[in-house]
């Protein structure tokens, strides 16, 4: 309860209103509008070219042409100030193949301002936390898929940083990880006061998250949590329930034009 | 700018390397076995080797660095990591200082072997000092890790980097002087050539050749290679976008 009473006083770490991104001359993101509360676990749902990744680069400063309200954490998104905060994780393992998984780390810890004191530890903690200890010292390039991915976790991992930004982050991976991986998450959110965004396209995920964003073709669709809207929807579960807002905006569509 | 971004960069950029001992060996090796061919194509002409070895000795590694950092940036661009790091509190001039660091270091142990093995083991005649032709050795990587930079924003594949060392560098050395003097160029050549950096890092390591002392000459041509390098390497930040499309 007091958890929960916190939650509503603090301000959200995200806060979206009208945001538009246009890529190419296509308009990728289309006028969303929402917030993701503080210290929750959020997935972002739907199907692949909805425009998640395009969101999460929003989210983290990296994309161009955005336009709209879009703050992280207070800020505007990509302030100089967020870059030590925010999290990211690309949909591709964005780490060094030619360097090992603890030389990888040791350069983003650096990066990221973490005094050499305690770089060693923040490596090995982040290390501990996807579970990859036994793999430090291989050379990245020789780990597997789902290793990699996990090099990548961990980078976003250091410095503690107040908003995850992870952008299918269990992909590929086996039911076991993915259990332990999304444990992970939970943790980080109840012990680290950290919000966390994961985006995925697998529905059975959804009900790992405290709250779901479901987004298509740009749109965002539902922004609740899984029982809303499965309450609401009137289905089992939530592949159902996104299926039958999918029928319910076409119709909609079909009718105004 | 920050200097502990800045070393942390040079290095994993070192770290990097260290994990390709044979991209070290062939760094290091094949401008002296160049210089060692060279040396037996000028069998019967020893003062035609003195001048064209010296200036391959400032030629060797505006190539070599121009090719590892075009490479090395352009693999950065395309696997994600750029992107993480400009989402993290780095500066461009961290990056760029970090590779420029990097590869320098590697630019003096190859200029220094390359240099070390033609004045010694070649017998390469100079009336000046080799150090200068180690400093002009050094202000050549510099330009090329600085050219490397630039080209592999305008580059999307490993194919279409490499085509930029025949578009951008061939033409350099077409026009340095080392095929013909350049005031004997047709005009309008002579006046490309002498805004080209090539030409005045080719005509630094003539002045080491042929004069005992650091002449006015020299300075200029060193000042000018240095001054490229340095303006290719703030265009080359100028490339580096946070936020991309």
């Amino acid at each position: 309860m007091i958890i929960l009473q916190v939650m509503n006083i603090s301000p959200p770490a995200i806060r979206a209103a009208g945001l538009r991104v246009v890529r190419g001359g296509r308009t990728v993101l289309d006028g969303l509008t929402f917030q993701v509360p503080a210290g929750t676990v959020t997935g972002l749902l739907g199907p692949s070219g909805c425009g998640k990744s395009t969101l999460m680069r929003a989210l983290v400063g990296t994309q161009s042409h955005v336009t709209g309200t879009l703050d992280v954490l207070g800020a505007p998104a990509g302030s100089p100030e967020l870059r030590a905060r925010v999290g990211y994780v690309t949909q591709s393992p964005s780490v060094y193949l030619d360097l090992t998984a603890r030389q990888n780390l040791d350069y983003y810890a650096a990066v990221l301002g973490i005094n050499r004191r305690d770089r060693a530890g923040q490596v090995e903690r982040a290390l501990t936390d996807v579970d990859l200890t036994s793999h430090a010292d291989a050379l990245a390039g020789n780990l597997s898929g789902g290793q990699l991915n996990r090099v990548s976790l961990a980078v976003a991992l250091l410095g503690s940083p107040d908003l995850l930004v992870l952008d299918e982050p269990t992909v590929g991976l086996d039911p076991v990880l993915r259990r332990d991986l999304w444990d992970l998450f939970h943790r980080i959110a109840a012990d680290r006061g950290a919000t966390l965004l994961v985006s995925s396209h697998v529905m059975d995920e959804a009900d790992r998250c405290q709250r779901l964003l479901l987004l298509r073709a740009g749109l965002l669709l539902a922004d609740d949590t899984p029982d809303n809207l499965r309450a609401h929807t009137r289905t089992a579960t939530i592949e159902d329930a996104f299926l039958h807002l999918v029928d319910a905006a076409r119709e909609e569509e079909e009718s105004r034009a | 700018m920050n200097a502990s971004r800045t070393f942390a960069t040079a290095l994993r950029v070192l770290r990097q390397l260290r994990h390709d001992p044979r991209t070290i060996a062939l760094l290091l090796l094949v401008p002296v076995l160049l210089l060692v061919l060279l040396f037996y194509v000028f069998d019967a002409d020893r003062r035609a080797f003195d001048g064209i070895g010296a200036s391959l000795l400032g030629i060797f590694p505006l190539v070599t660095m121009f090719l590892v950092t075009s490479i090395a940036t352009l693999r950065e661009r395309t696997s994600g990591t750029l992107e993480r790091l400009l989402a993290m509190p780095l500066g461009k001039g961290d990056l760029i200082a970090g590779y420029a660091l990097a590869f320098g270091l590697l630019a003096a142990v190859q200029a220094s072997v390359a240099t070390g093995v033609a004045v010694w083991l070649l017998d390469l005649s100079i009336a000046g000092s080799p150090w200068l032709l180690l400093l002009v050795a050094l202000l050549d990587a510099l330009l090329g890790t600085a050219l490397g930079l630039f080209v592999s924003a305008f580059a999307a594949s490993e194919f279409q980097v490499v085509q930029f060392m025949p578009a951008m560098i061939f033409p350099q050395i077409l026009l340095c002087g080392l095929f013909a003097p350049r005031d004997s160029m047709q005009p309008v050549l002579e006046a490309v050539s002498n805004v080209l950096p090539m030409s005045y890092a080719v005509d630094g390591m003539r002045e080491v050749l042929r004069h005992p002392d650091a002449t006015g000459d020299f300075a200029v041509d060193a000042v000018v290679v240095a001054g490229s390098a340095v303006l290719v390497l703030v265009l080359g930040a100028a490339t580096l976008r946070r936020r991309t499309p």
